[in-house]
């Protein structure tokens, strides 16, 4: 990493600044693995501890788990889109793909709070029912506490590339954003598998 | 370097896509129509969703990009990935899977019983 800035190269490369931040911001990602490892290493000692209470197999339904699984991989889909327009130097391209990124987040989490409302109302399941129904909620919830903050960092930021336009800065926020954004799309990956196909089949 | 990112089409995000729909749905379908034994279903599942995961990280966060920022993001999520491995199977380990080896139990009734007939030896 040389002390001079770049000539070439996507923009959010050529400050070191930019470069220290991205640097730092896969870091970051690196605890955040780790914490949510400690979330699913809780849940998979808590498999199968319902206390009598409902088991996982009658409550997930392969359908709404499926389509919250497309929305969230579209999103990372259009966001990583997003970040390719940006490179071309497209602002309204970039500005128009983290729109159709951020309406499809919210998409999600409002499936997703549908989901928790409708087990704690239909199904009787809360974070009080059993150490099971304990760790999915504090797993599933800790990802969607992360999709809301996501979709709240998307916003500012689309009014800042709206406002500056594409500078070294704010692309290397935007890359930084995208970043974030797969990344929950990895934890949602292992939630879907671990979580509700695990429970639909043990 | 500079034409590297500004293709019109976006190649690799359009495969990465493509393929995580795919292994998605071939994932559901492993676990709830392929009748399967459950340990194959969590095996196969399993490393479809460490492709997945790998696709993600390859195909749209750049993990192998270095002309910015060097080796520092696969390092990263090299070490991250070993993390989860050890902290998830370290768990298993400890809390499920040997209690499950079974005869622990009955182990600690034999010390009991034979410590309780040393106990009867001694005090006669």
């Amino acid at each position: 990493m040389s002390e001079q800035n770049l000539k070439t190269g996507p923009l959010e490369y050529r400050t070191e600044h930019g470069r220290m931040n991205i640097t730092g911001f896969w870091i970051f990602l690196a605890a955040e693995v780790v914490l949510f490892s400690t979330l699913f290493a809780t849940y998979a000692v808590l498999i199968g501890r319902t206390a009598d209470g409902p088991v996982p197999s009658e409550i997930y339904e392969a359908k709404s788990a499926l389509l919250m699984t497309f929305i969230l991989l579209t999103s990372s889909f259009t966001c990583g889109i997003g970040i390719h327009e940006m490179r071309r130097g497209s602002k309204k391209g970039l500005i128009t793909w983290l729109i159709i990124t951020l309406i499809l987040g919210f998409s999600f989490l409002g499936l997703e709070v549908d989901e928790f409302i409708k087990y704690a109302t239909h199904e009787g399941v809360t974070l009080q029912t059993s150490a099971y129904w304990s760790s999915f909620f504090i797993l599933a919830g800790t990802h969607g506490l992360h999709v809301t903050f996501g979709t709240g960092w998307l916003i500012l930021l689309i009014i800042q590339v709206f406002q500056r336009g594409l500078t070294n800065v704010t692309s290397q926020k935007v890359f930084i954003v995208g970043l974030y954004w797969h990344f929950l799309d990895v934890v949602w990956i292992f939630i879907f598998t671990c979580v509700y196909l695990f429970g639909m089949v043990m | 370097m500079e034409k590297k990112h500004s293709g019109k089409i976006p190649v690799k995000h359009i495969i990465g896509f493509a393929l995580s729909l795919i292994l998605t749905i071939a994932a559901a379908w492993v676990a709830l129509g392929s009748g399967l034994p459950v340990g194959w279903i969590i095996a196969g599942t399993l490393v479809m969703a460490v492709i997945q995961a790998a696709i993600q990280l390859f195909l749209f966060m750049h993990l192998t990009e270095t002309e910015g920022v060097g080796h520092g993001p696969w390092n990263m999520m090299f070490h991250g990935a070993i993390m989860v491995g050890i902290v998830v199977a370290g768990s298993l380990f400890t809390m499920v899977w040997a209690f499950d080896m079974g005869d622990m139990n009955m182990d600690m009734d034999k010390q009991h019983q034979n410590m309780q007939q040393e106990q009867m030896e001694h005090d006669m």
